[in-house]
């Protein structure tokens, strides 16, 4: 049973969001996520400044295993990457909550409303 | 339905993740696969590889039955228990299976082949066998009657491990040297293995694989995945079948001219075709110089031409990515090349593909 904090948004691509006082978004993956793809050892992270459209590709974790690709939750531009992450892939198998990629500015705010609460979430992890 | 191996049971008991394996229900890791990976180079872990498939040849033709059927020549086998790798190749030359010999007796031999594969192995030995018209009995161990399970043990303390829990097999196996195997009771005990360090193939009695597995685990031997499998054979530079060679591929281009006995008048299946064709491909391999992570099928790109990667990940031993890499004649040792990773150029040596071996990096 993985992980899912109440206080958190969830895409059903495995990313969890923050939002922040500033009302930037903070994104990392789930624990689900971290646990399906095993020992991180790579994170690939956006260029600040770059604008992403919601649902693509973003950012890269990759695994022993596999790649996996991180899609951007929410539309908007790269404020922030986090590059102790990048330095410490395994920091996301260990703190996944607290191993955050990247921060957007999201382009209309709202958009994260409409994005999964924590029990939603635990559904679709559950299921997978 | 996925295929369970005898051991199902036991890797969920223990908390194993597990995944599809070419139709079976396998474990790829029971926590942190980096974790398996350094338990097996710097102590004892253990595998589950009941899911390859024991073959049995039994008959007064075996020994000319194989010597037409695989690449490499069966005359080296010529002490009971010596084991032997080899390419069963089509006429095409393109290899079908790469798999174990056990040199038994004159009349029997045993063969250990790929999961995978093994039904399509089976069919092919049964034809040759008809074709041949030989005395040669064929029966798999997997399935059926008198089912096998075999568990691999491997590293640095794998052997003292095994005697603390099997002591009765000791004196036939200590003296045993690389790739020997002896039968003790129920027990066919193998000094082979596909990490790079020292170890044995324990198969025995299916029925009995669970109690051995669970004595093993509580004398503090690590169950290990197949993703920790995988990334010791890469590390070791053995190849895995399906991806850094099938029936499409000559042996010579996928780094097992070793294997291939050509040098005289013994005819085997696909002899022909490789003396036609020659070494086409240099297979060799690359440890990458920026960061990321080499996967099988990306592009190499190379002064004299482009080549792919066949198998690629990041080795736990090396804290780099390595892989094989099927390349262009004319490619050596210490040329740099590149490597398309998601539309990048990112650079990587070339180097003999061998990476890590009994504990220690070699590169």
């Amino acid at each position: 049973m993985s992980n899912v904090p109440a206080n958190l948004k969830y895409a059903a691509s495995h990313e969890w969001m923050l939002l922040n006082a500033d009302g930037t978004v903070t994104v990392g993956i789930t624990d689900h996520a971290q646990e399906a793809l095993g020992d991180l050892v790579f994170v690939e992270l956006p260029e600040v400044g770059a604008h992403f459209d919601a649902e693509k590709e973003i950012a890269v974790v990759e695994s022993v295993k596999a790649a996996a690709d991180v899609y951007a939750p929410i539309a908007g531009t790269v404020t922030e990457v986090n590059q102790a992450t990048a330095d410490a892939p395994e920091s996301v198998n260990q703190e996944p909550y607290s191993a955050w990629l990247f921060k957007l500015k999201p382009d209309n705010s709202a958009d994260l409303d409409a994005m999964l609460d924590a029990a939603a979430y635990q559904g679709i992890a559950d299921a997978a | 339905m996925l295929k369970k191996t005898v051991l199902n049971a036991a890797h969920r008991a223990l908390g194993a993740r597990m995944v599809d394996f070419g139709g079976w229900d396998m474990p790829v890791n029971y926590g942190s696969q980096i974790e398996e990976h350094h338990a097996v180079r710097n102590d004892c872990g253990m595998f589950d590889v009941s899911h390859m498939c024991p073959v049995d040849l039994v008959g007064k033709d075996v020994r000319p039955f194989l010597s037409r059927l695989v690449a490499n020549d069966v005359a080296k086998l010529q002490v009971s228990g010596k084991a032997l790798y080899a390419a069963m190749l089509n006429d095409a030359g393109g290899v079908i299976d790469d798999l174990i010999i056990y040199f038994l007796s004159e009349t029997r031999f045993r063969l250990v082949v790929n999961a995978g594969t093994a039904l399509k192995d089976l069919d092919w030995m049964q034809a040759k066998v008809a074709e041949w018209q030989l005395d040669v009995t064929i029966t798999q161990r997997r399935d059926g009657n008198q089912p096998l399970g075999i568990i691999a043990l491997q590293g640095p303390n794998a052997r003292a491990k095994v005697w603390s829990v099997l002591p009765q097999a000791k004196a036939a196996t200590e003296g045993l040297k690389p790739f020997f195997a002896a039968e003790v009771d129920q027990y066919f005990i193998a000094s082979t293995g596909y990490t790079g360090e020292d170890g044995y193939e324990i198969m025995l009695p299916a029925d009995q694989a669970e109690a051995l597995w669970n004595t093993l685990h509580a004398a503090g031997v690590a169950p290990c995945g197949l993703g920790a499998r995988d990334t010791l054979r890469l590390e070791a530079g053995m190849n895995l079948y399906g991806q850094d060679m099938d029936e499409t591929v000559s042996p010579l281009d996928a780094g097992l001219a070793w294997t291939v006995a050509l040098k005289d008048d013994r005819d085997f299946v696909g002899k022909a075709a490789l003396l036609a064709h020659g070494q086409q491909k240099a297979f060799l391999g690359l440890i990458l110089l920026d960061k990321g992570v080499l996967r099988g099928h990306q592009k190499v790109i190379t002064a004299s031409g482009e080549g792919e990667i066949t198998s690629g990940s990041f080795s736990p031993t090396l804290q780099q990515s390595i892989a094989l890499a099927r390349l262009p004649l004319g490619v050596a040792i210490g040329d740099e090349v590149e490597v398309d990773i998601r539309g990048k150029a990112l650079k990587a040596k070339v180097v003999k593909p061998v990476f890590a071996r009994n504990g220690k990096a070699v590169i």
